[in-house]
């Protein structure tokens, strides 16, 4: 293949004023003077902290029963949905006095690995494990990451302090999203002809 | 009071001293902000009321880090080089008058020495600056650093060029060297910058090009060449060249200035009946404000041009601003004739 030269001529102002840059440089200096004093689209973090919606994906907790107790029946569900494997339960006998059949006795997530994507969530079929909006975890040791059974409760008694309606919030909008508009009916009769996106 | 004229030289080394010492962190926390807002972002904001002291922990920061000394740096030229830059950039505000004021009858003016040469001193104490620059890059033994310093040579060498021709026409009119005089002509007449509206331009441009400020930071270009002359530096050393390159500017802002935009001339105050001393200390006032219109100019140009490309550097100042330059002085020598 032969090498090609394309001479690509440099964009000429209208006139020689143009082409001289003083009035162009004037101008463009006076366009950066406007953006001085534009609003600032900053969020002051530390004072101001965004809200975050009901949904969001963020530190887990174990939520508690009417009594108090973790809704968590151990059936390892969400650690076998888990992709990055991050959840290790030990189940036990509830016992006699305890009305529950299975329960766990360890129950840990390890939020280093936890990739954020839900889907423990999505498989408990108890909502026993959910997901808050806490999304600044620092720390000073990788075990201080590692969150057992009581400190995942821990975290749903912080939680539940500050959202009380969670579960009303969270459900609504799950409903909202499937109720939406989101897929149109000529979107799924596109993908039924092959001609979709 | 008439005791105190013969001191007031002696009296301008520290105030000298402080102004130009004081505008380095003050324009430190402008470039911040200023950038900042540019981008619609806040600046910074956390360390006293409004951020106000954060020059002071960027220079407790540069104080506290710790000095390295490559062991493939040519130790001398490596430790003088910083040194070198700070000199000349303090050296030049010996000649700089900032204003006028008539003490028991007589006026004096503010201002460090009364050479007759004054503006050839500042240009020829200012160029020294690129002996900095070029022995840091050769000590630092780094290659980065080699390609800023040999841009930085080119660079500062071929627009001190235009910078000379541009200000020949103002010593024409003005048919004096010394800054006062120039002032004293402007005060008389008008502004330099309706006198030479060209020779302003060429020599506002070259200005940027002698302080390696954007669009001519070819030195730096921190895209390409990591930070040119002073990649090897760190701590005090850093803030050296960080020191002597705001003086600079702030020796340029004072040229342009003096030069061409009338020195402490305040148009109109003739005809304001306020006391004599007053009207004094508000045309010292108005230089300052000048000044510092002009350094923030600096942070302004910085984010609205971006940089040039070496051939670009060389052809503008080679092939244009010496020619304009020349034909700048040739018209003002015609038009002075007839």
């Amino acid at each position: 293949m032969s090498i090609t030269v394309k001479n690509v001529s440099l964009p000429r102002g209208k006139s020689w004023i143009d082409n001289t840059y003083v009035i162009p440089v004037f101008k463009g200096l006076m366009l950066t003077f406007r953006h001085l004093f534009k609003r600032k689209d900053v969020l002051r973090y530390p004072e101001e902290k965004k809200v975050l919606p009901p949904n969001y994906r963020g530190l887990h907790m174990l939520t508690r029963d009417d009594q108090g107790r973790e809704k968590c029946v151990a059936c390892e569900m969400c650690s076998t949905a888990c992709p990055a494997d991050c959840i290790r339960i030990v189940a036990g006998d509830g016992g006699w006095e305890d009305s529950r059949e299975k329960h766990p006795v360890e129950f840990e997530i390890d939020e280093l690995r936890c990739i954020f994507c839900g889907m423990c969530v999505e498989a408990c079929p108890e909502d026993a494990i959910d997901m808050t909006d806490m999304h600044n975890l620092a720390d000073y040791t990788r075990e201080d990451f590692i969150y057992n059974k009581e400190r995942l409760l821990g975290v749903y008694d912080e939680y539940i302090k500050r959202h009380p309606d969670h579960a009303k919030r969270r459900d609504g909008v799950f409903k909202k999203m499937m109720n939406s508009s989101y897929f149109t009916v000529s979107d799924v009769e596109k993908a039924k002809h092959g001609t979709g996106h | 009071m008439e005791a105190l004229i013969p001191f007031i030289p002696y009296l301008m080394i520290p105030i000298m001293v402080i102004v130009y010492l004081s505008t380095v962190p003050i324009m430190i926390q402008v470039e911040r902000k200023v950038s900042a807002w540019l981008q619609y972002r806040m600046g910074p904001n956390r360390v006293g009321p409004l951020g106000l002291l954060q020059p002071i922990a960027d220079a407790l920061k540069m104080l506290s880090k710790e000095d390295v000394i490559p062991n493939h740096v040519n130790k001398w030229l490596y430790i003088a080089a910083p040194a070198l830059m700070v000199f000349p950039a303090f050296f030049v505000a010996g000649v700089i008058p900032l204003g006028v004021l008539t003490i028991a009858g007589q006026d004096v003016m503010l201002q460090i020495g009364h050479t007759n040469i004054g503006i050839l001193y500042v240009l020829a104490i200012s160029s020294i600056a690129v002996y900095s620059i070029a022995f840091g890059a050769w000590a630092s033994n780094n290659k980065y650093s080699l390609l800023g310093g040999m841009r930085s040579a080119a660079q500062m060498m071929s627009y001190e060029l235009p910078m000379g021709l541009s200000i020949l026409g103002m010593i024409m009119l003005t048919g004096s060297l010394r800054l006062e005089e120039i002032v004293n002509f402007q005060m008389n007449s008008v502004w330099g910058i309706v006198w030479q509206p060209l020779g302003f331009l060429i020599f506002f441009t070259t200005a940027y090009a002698e302080t390696n400020r954007l669009p001519f930071d070819l030195t730096e270009a921190e895209a390409e060449l990591v930070a040119g002359y002073h990649t090897e530096y760190s701590s005090l050393k850093f803030g050296m060249y960080y020191l002597g390159e705001y003086c600079n500017m702030l020796t340029a802002s004072f040229m342009v200035t003096i030069l061409f935009l009338g020195g402490w001339h305040v148009p109109f105050l003739g005809s304001l009946n306020v006391d004599p001393f007053v009207k004094q200390l508000i045309q010292v006032g108005a230089m300052a404000f000048k000044v510092a219109f002009l350094m923030f100019t600096y942070v302004w140009v910085r984010w609205t041009l971006p940089r040039f490309r070496y051939d670009q550097l060389m052809n503008l100042g080679w092939k244009k601003l010496i020619p304009l330059a020349l034909a700048n002085v040739v018209i003002t020598a015609v038009v002075m004739a007839f």
